[in-house]
């Protein structure tokens, strides 16, 4: 029987597996009762949208679901440190990151559904689209940042990728470039400890966070279902980039408690005890222990919230059911940006051809 | 001051132009600054402009190419130097996956008005992976646009519209050539880089050629007992197949030429096009001049592997006999 790999020292923590509040030497968090209860409630809403869309997916809804059960705290907490200029670059499995960057969760259901590659607009959320070639967005991440330099501006970017993008050369790029231009980023690994089948404990030799060492930054191992410590830690890289000092790595360790996507099986690679052993872990159930424990919050609080989350699900189901789909022909849209007389004409065939059915009845 | 300039230094001229009449243009590549690049082609720019402006990168293509497209998302244009023709494949993913992609993947949100200038080509004696012509990649590639000029003209003209363009473009440059000299005129545009042109009339056969080959074309025109009409791509993507149409429709006869290999090159699309649209005007098969399908030799033996004026010629008595 294997044992789940426990956080090492020194990773920050504000709040025990247990709910009990604990002090850092480095790190301090001071949220208001009101803050705290919120985080609480996004947390709730990302894990039921998640529900909702793996049981999307198993009724044909949804082509596709990557889920993100378990590592709300490590995404609702770093979002929940940006400002509302800062730029989150992330991969297909932040929803909790979309969520807090006020991104519509349809516009999520979209990609998932077929209707869009893209969904929501990136520069309106400050949120660039999922990318889903793993490591990519930690250089187009790192770019923006070199940008918010040159406009001599405080605006800071996250870049999020997994234990598994750390193999990848376009997120070493990444660390060697900001290094190099002191871009004000910060790299945001969640260590959930599987890329898909693979246990990262085979691939990753040295802790994530130490390999910034190496690349002339600093790195921070974070209890990554904590949500007080990954927001501690979040605001405080956050306010080193912003003051030229540079990017920094962020390791969260958390763990995937589904599977990689809805496609995968991971009872072909990995213990039933170790998803057992994490749920003690759980990031939504130690604030909520936490919250009940201080007088912050009671009953009656958890069960509106789960009322709420319940019904805003139903809303969302329904909403994606009736989903309409665009246009045949706008395949052919956007494809440039500046006019393309090709494509044009390609356009104009394919609604030719199409037209051609019109009259015969048959369908195209 | 003479306006006879180099393809090299026409090039130079244009990043100056563009970069004064848009403060967001900048220069990002390997030894870009001081040096000049390896072929000076940002000569001296580095000096006018700054250090914000001409940004020495770490040598990572990758990294280069991925980043350029963060700094077009916060609003900047771009202009990227890729060493060599063969090390523009470690970038190759980001050029495909993200580069090209993101306009139609926004809904038009994010436009990526990125220039991504590769010296190519062969003919320099040069080691592995420094004389490739691997347009083709690109070509193929929906969201790209690709240009290439043959001469300092061209070259100036092109590059302008490239760095202008709101689209990605990748920008070949053809390296044997950059010491050739020719007349510039800078004070309009009298080349339309999206149009393929006639750098030399003739009635008896068309020659399609682009980049380097343009010039191996003209050699083989004055060279020909036949009277041939050149015309140059400029752009390879979209393919200006109606500029070619125009001529075949009037000489009846195609010979295409290219340094890259054979096998699925740009003559190969060419070739489908013409001979669709062309097909009750031709006289005789399309032939085509192109490398062959070997990894690009060693330079003692580049020269049996390029495509030169005798090679053209002997394409040409071909179509006059069949």
């Amino acid at each position: 029987m294997t044992t789940a790999p426990q956080p090492q020292n020194p990773a920050v923590q504000l709040l025990t597996p247990e709910g009990e509040l604990v002090t850092h030497e480095s790190y301090s968090l001071d949220l208001t009762h009101a803050q705290y209860k919120s985080l609480y409630r996004e947390m709730v809403f990302v894990r039921r949208l998640d529900q909702e869309a793996t049981a999307l997916q198993r009724q044909g809804e949804l082509g596709l679901w990557a889920s993100s059960l378990g590592q709300e705290a490590a995404q609702v907490g770093s979002a929940f440190a940006l400002e509302k200029n800062d730029f989150a670059f992330p991969t297909y499995r932040e929803h909790g990151v979309a969520w807090m960057r006020g991104v519509d969760p349809m516009k999520i259901m979209e990609v998932y559904r077929g209707i869009s590659n893209g969904g929501w607009d990136p520069l309106e959320h400050r949120c660039n689209s999922y990318t889903i070639v793993i490591g990519n967005q930690v250089l187009n991440g790192v770019g923006y940042a070199m940008g918010c330099t040159l406009d001599q501006s405080e605006d800071a970017v996250i870049t999020y990728f997994g234990d598994g993008a750390t193999a990848q050369g376009d997120v070493n790029e990444g660390f060697v470039f900001a290094s190099t231009f002191d871009a004000p980023v910060v790299f945001f690994c969640q260590n959930n400890q599987w890329a898909i089948s693979q246990p990262s404990e085979k691939f990753v030799k040295t802790p994530i966070y130490k390999r910034a060492d190496g690349f002339g930054f600093p790195g921070v191992l974070v209890d990554g279902n904590d949500i007080l410590a990954v927001i501690a830690v979040t605001k405080a890289a956050l306010d080193r980039a912003r003051s030229g000092a540079g990017p920094t790595l962020i390791e969260a360790f958390t763990y995937r408690m589904g599977a990689h996507t809805t496609s995968d099986d991971p009872t072909r690679y990995r213990h039933e005890n170790d998803l057992q052993n994490w749920k003690l872990r759980d990031p939504i159930e130690r604030l909520k222990v936490m919250l009940a424990r201080n007088g912050i919050a009671d009953r009656n609080f958890f069960d509106a919230i789960d009322i709420d989350a319940d019904a805003w699900a139903h809303t969302l189901r329904a909403a994606v059911r009736s989903m309409g789909e665009p246009a045949p022909e706008s395949i052919f849209d956007n494809v440039y940006a500046d006019s393309h007389e090709a494509l044009d004409a390609q356009r104009a065939a394919f609604l030719d051809y199409h037209e051609g059915f019109a009259d015969s009845g048959v369908q195209s | 001051m003479t306006n006879d300039l180099t393809i090299a230094k026409a090039l130079n001229q244009a990043l100056r132009t563009a970069m004064e009449e848009d403060s967001k243009v900048l220069l990002f590549g390997e030894d870009i600054g001081k040096l000049g690049g390896v072929f000076r082609v940002t000569d001296e720019l580095h000096k006018d402009f700054g250090d914000h402006r001409v940004l020495d990168s770490p040598l990572a293509e990758s990294g280069i190419v991925g980043t350029a497209i963060g700094l077009a998302m916060r609003g900047y244009r771009p202009v990227l130097e890729i060493q060599f023709d063969g090390f523009v494949f470690p970038a190759f993913d980001q050029i495909i996956s993200q580069l090209a992609k993101v306009h139609r993947r926004t809904n038009g949100s994010v436009k990526l008005p990125i220039t991504i200038r590769i010296p190519y080509g062969g003919g320099i004696g040069a080691v592995e992976h420094h004389s490739e012509s691997p347009e083709t990649f690109f070509t193929h590639i929906p969201g790209l646009r690709v240009l290439t000029p043959s001469d300092p003209q061209s070259a100036y003209s092109c590059l302008l519209s490239a760095i202008r363009s709101n689209d990605p473009v990748i920008f070949f440059e053809p390296k044997r050539r950059y010491w050739d000299k020719g007349f510039v005129d800078r004070t309009e545009s009298p080349v339309d880089p999206w149009r393929a042109r006639i750098v030399r009339t003739g009635s008896d056969v068309t020659v399609v050629a682009y980049g380097p080959m343009v010039k191996t074309a003209l050699q083989a025109a004055n060279a020909s007992e036949y009277s041939l009409e050149v015309i140059d791509l400029q752009s390879l993507s979209p393919l200006d197949d109606r500029s070619i149409a125009d001529s075949v429709e009037r000489t009846g006869r195609l010979v295409i030429v290219h340094e890259a290999p054979g096998n699925l090159g740009l003559g190969a699309e060419i070739a489908a096009r013409i001979g669709k649209s062309c097909f009750y005007t031709l006289e005789a098969p399309i032939e085509r001049v192109t490398g062959y399908d070997i990894p690009y030799p060693p330079s003692k033996l580049e020269e049996h592997y390029l495509p030169d004026h005798d090679r053209i010629l002997v394409a040409v008595d071909s179509a006059m006999e069949a």
